[in-house]
């Protein structure tokens, strides 16, 4: 089933030469209407008026995540603000935070990229979507809103947490779609275990997941614990949210919407591209993007395209599963982190810096992350003020990074190190 | 059926039109909009052979054109309609319309010919009226149901449509905008339409091109277009401070 089959099954041919025609509009626009481009542009030499092929993309320059939290938040749009609708953003960097921008035709658009996602994961007209992500600053729960609504389908919007009411929804709506984190599936595979819950007995059919990386297993173990089947997604809120790729029922590599998304992969060091099929860093140009089109944006994530046809029909290229970053950008529950982010906020407290390391565990099926902080420096001992200085630090990482950390104090002693050096984040989960 | 790939067109010095690329899909109305010089009337012309491109590649219905001369183009199903119109005035409205199956006029075709005729009437009654009557003697809108007719007669599979509202009442503009509509929809002739007066082109067509200074600027659905801030500001004749957001309603 395709959402839209002229475009996710044109032929190559044709398919190259829209993606020419898009970039060509793209690149005069965004010359014309974005001062930090058109001065890189200048500076570089560059004529963006010069292109001939999609060869030509690699001698653009590339736009890095810090690129958006130095312009934050408007510098780089492409209209101005009054002609935004919609702003997203994520947590920040550089204590920045990013700003996505949204016109109503970058709105109406994601609406369908996501009802092409949802539909090539299996989702149809008749189906009842209880979409489990988080609805707020993040873009994965309303992008995928749109996108079952687009394609005529029931939406419940669960939004996250609550785990014993996102069970009676599944079971009193006849859930026959899920939509969340892959970990957090596996949790309520648990939870209805726990519950005695018949699987078979539920309407449960279909399934999407993506925010964090996964792995074949892990697929394997929500498709037979929920009895759905099980497609991975990739989303990314700075370039639109869910609708950039996703999986087909071949379960395959996830097809990107290449009339919309340009994709290349670079060598993360070196940034020139990779040999076609080998991996890489992934990086995305925005075709059609109004508010905040991006040229070359390195997502960071580690991955290699798949060139060969795919027998679902859609001719648009397949990216492998996430493989890994390439920066040090963490996914804890969900949400994108920068340790920089984290120690930001921890030299901010009572204007001490003291020494800390981040572990992150797997607690069930659920991410738990920890800050330990280094104990003798800064607290006298009472009691009262260690606790009100561990409160203070858990509140703001909560609310600066929407995710919630346990705070421990302890002596340095007990840190990880790596010879003299203290490691600064501890990774003990598995995928 | 139509694809251009990176078309440039100079006149003398001048560059025209810089590194255009743009398709035209079979029943598809596309409309080509900007302002004054930005090279769609240039573009239209080099379509049909009229004006050759300095580089760049012109297909149609997957042969290459672009060094073809006119009147194999339109052998081979383009026929454009002119900017101004453009009949022969001294001519009947009759003689003008056998003179656009020029090419195809050869010995025992002329009852075909006759017949098309007679449906191009059909199409436009108040041309029938006048079928003996002289061009120029005809109004403003009729010269351009006659342009048209005359570009018919070819039997285009594409129809190239510059200015058809072009010093026209809005009314006999709209009533010619209706018309191109139904050529698509009752002929399946597909259209590629230049207009100055984007907010009527953009309705009654499927996508479109904004061109400005000879290059490409935005392109997308007609929908997508009548909604984009650079082509409302530039083409449409917003008024900025009319358009101020409501304070929503509590």
């Amino acid at each position: 089933m395709y959402f839209e089959p002229k475009y996710e099954c044109m032929n190559r041919e044709d398919l190259e030469h829209l993606k020419l025609e898009r970039l060509q509009a793209a690149l005069t626009r965004i010359s014309k209407n974005v001062p930090y481009y058109r001065k890189k542009f200048d500076e570089l030499g560059i004529d963006p008026y010069d292109f001939d092929s999609l060869e030509d993309l690699s001698k653009l320059p590339v736009t890095a995540r810090s690129d958006l939290a130095t312009h934050a938040p408007y510098g780089l749009f492409a209209v101005p603000l009054r002609e935004v609708v919609r702003l997203h953003g994520n947590y920040g960097l550089m204590g920045r935070s990013i700003v996505v921008g949204y016109t109503i035709n970058d709105i109406h658009r994601w609406s369908r990229l996501s009802a092409r996602i949802l539909m090539a994961g299996g989702v149809g007209k008749d189906d009842v979507i209880q979409v489990a992500y988080n609805y707020g600053l993040s873009t994965s729960g309303f992008g995928m809103h749109y996108g079952a609504e687009e394609i005529g389908a029931t939406v419940v919007p669960a939004s996250s947490g609550n785990t014993s009411r996102q069970i009676s929804i599944i079971q009193d709506y006849n859930v026959t779609t899920l939509v969340c984190i892959p970990s957090y599936a596996l949790y309520l595979a648990d939870r209805l275990d726990e519950l005695g819950v018949n699987i078979n007995a539920l309407s449960l059919r279909t399934g999407l997941f993506g925010e964090e990386a996964w792995s074949e297993e892990t697929r394997q173990e929500i498709q037979d614990r929920l009895k759905i089947t099980a497609a991975d997604t990739y989303a990314l809120s700075e370039v639109m949210g869910p609708g950039v790729a996703g999986e087909c029922l071949e379960r395959n590599g996830m097809h990107i919407n290449e009339d919309h998304f340009l994709p290349e992969v670079i060598d993360p060091h070196t940034l020139q591209p990779v040999e076609p099929g080998q991996p890489g860093e992934l990086v995305i140009t925005t075709l059609t993007k109004e508010a905040l089109p991006l040229i070359r944006f390195r997502t960071g994530d580690l991955t290699r395209l798949i060139y060969d046809p795919c027998p679902c029909g859609r001719t648009f290229v397949r990216m492998q599963r996430i493989t890994g970053r390439c920066d040090d950008m963490l996914t804890i529950q969900g949400v994108n982190v920068f340790p920089e982010q984290i120690s930001l906020i921890i030299s901010n407290i009572q204007g001490k810096t003291p020494r800390y390391q981040i572990v992150l565990e797997r607690q069930g099926r659920l991410d738990k992350a920890t800050v330990l902080v280094e104990a003798d420096v800064l607290v006298p001992d009472k009691i009262k003020e260690q606790q009100r200085f561990i409160e203070n630090i858990k509140q703001r990482l909560a609310m600066e990074l929407g995710v919630f950390f346990q705070v421990r104090l302890v002596e340095l002693g007990s840190m990880a190190f790596d010879g003299d050096r203290l490691i600064p984040v501890v990774d003990k989960r598995t995928f | 059926m139509l694809v251009l790939k990176n078309i440039d067109v100079f006149y003398g010095k001048v560059h025209a039109v810089k590194k255009v690329s743009l398709h035209v899909e079979q029943g598809e109305i596309v409309a080509l909009i900007g302002g004054n010089g930005a090279g769609k009337t240039t573009l239209l012309s080099t379509i049909s052979g009229l004006i050759k491109c300095g580089r760049g590649q012109i297909h149609f219905q997957g042969n290459q054109i672009d060094r073809h001369k006119p009147d194999r183009i339109v052998r081979a199903g383009i026929s454009q309609v002119p900017e101004r119109r453009l009949v022969f005035k001294p001519l009947s409205v009759e003689d003008n319309l056998l003179l656009g199956s020029y090419h195809r006029y050869s010995f025992g075709k002329s009852a075909s010919i006759e017949q098309d005729v007679e449906e191009i009437f059909a199409m436009f009654p108040v041309l029938g009226q006048r079928r003996k009557q002289l061009a120029g003697t005809l109004s403003g809108g009729e010269q351009q149901m006659l342009s048209i007719g005359r570009a018919l007669m070819a039997k285009p599979r594409l129809l190239l449509l510059d200015e058809p509202g072009m010093g026209l009442a809005p009314a006999v503009a709209q009533m010619i905008f209706r018309h191109v509509s139904k050529l698509r929809d009752e002929l399946g002739v597909t259209v590629l339409l230049v207009e100055q007066n984007a907010r009527s082109a953009l309705k009654i067509s499927d996508r479109g091109y904004v061109l400005e200074t000879g290059r490409v600027m935005v392109q997308g659905t007609s929908r997508e277009l009548m909604q984009n801030n650079d082509v409302q500001r530039a083409y449409l004749g917003r008024d900025q401070e009319a358009v101020t957001r409501e304070p929503v309603s509590p």
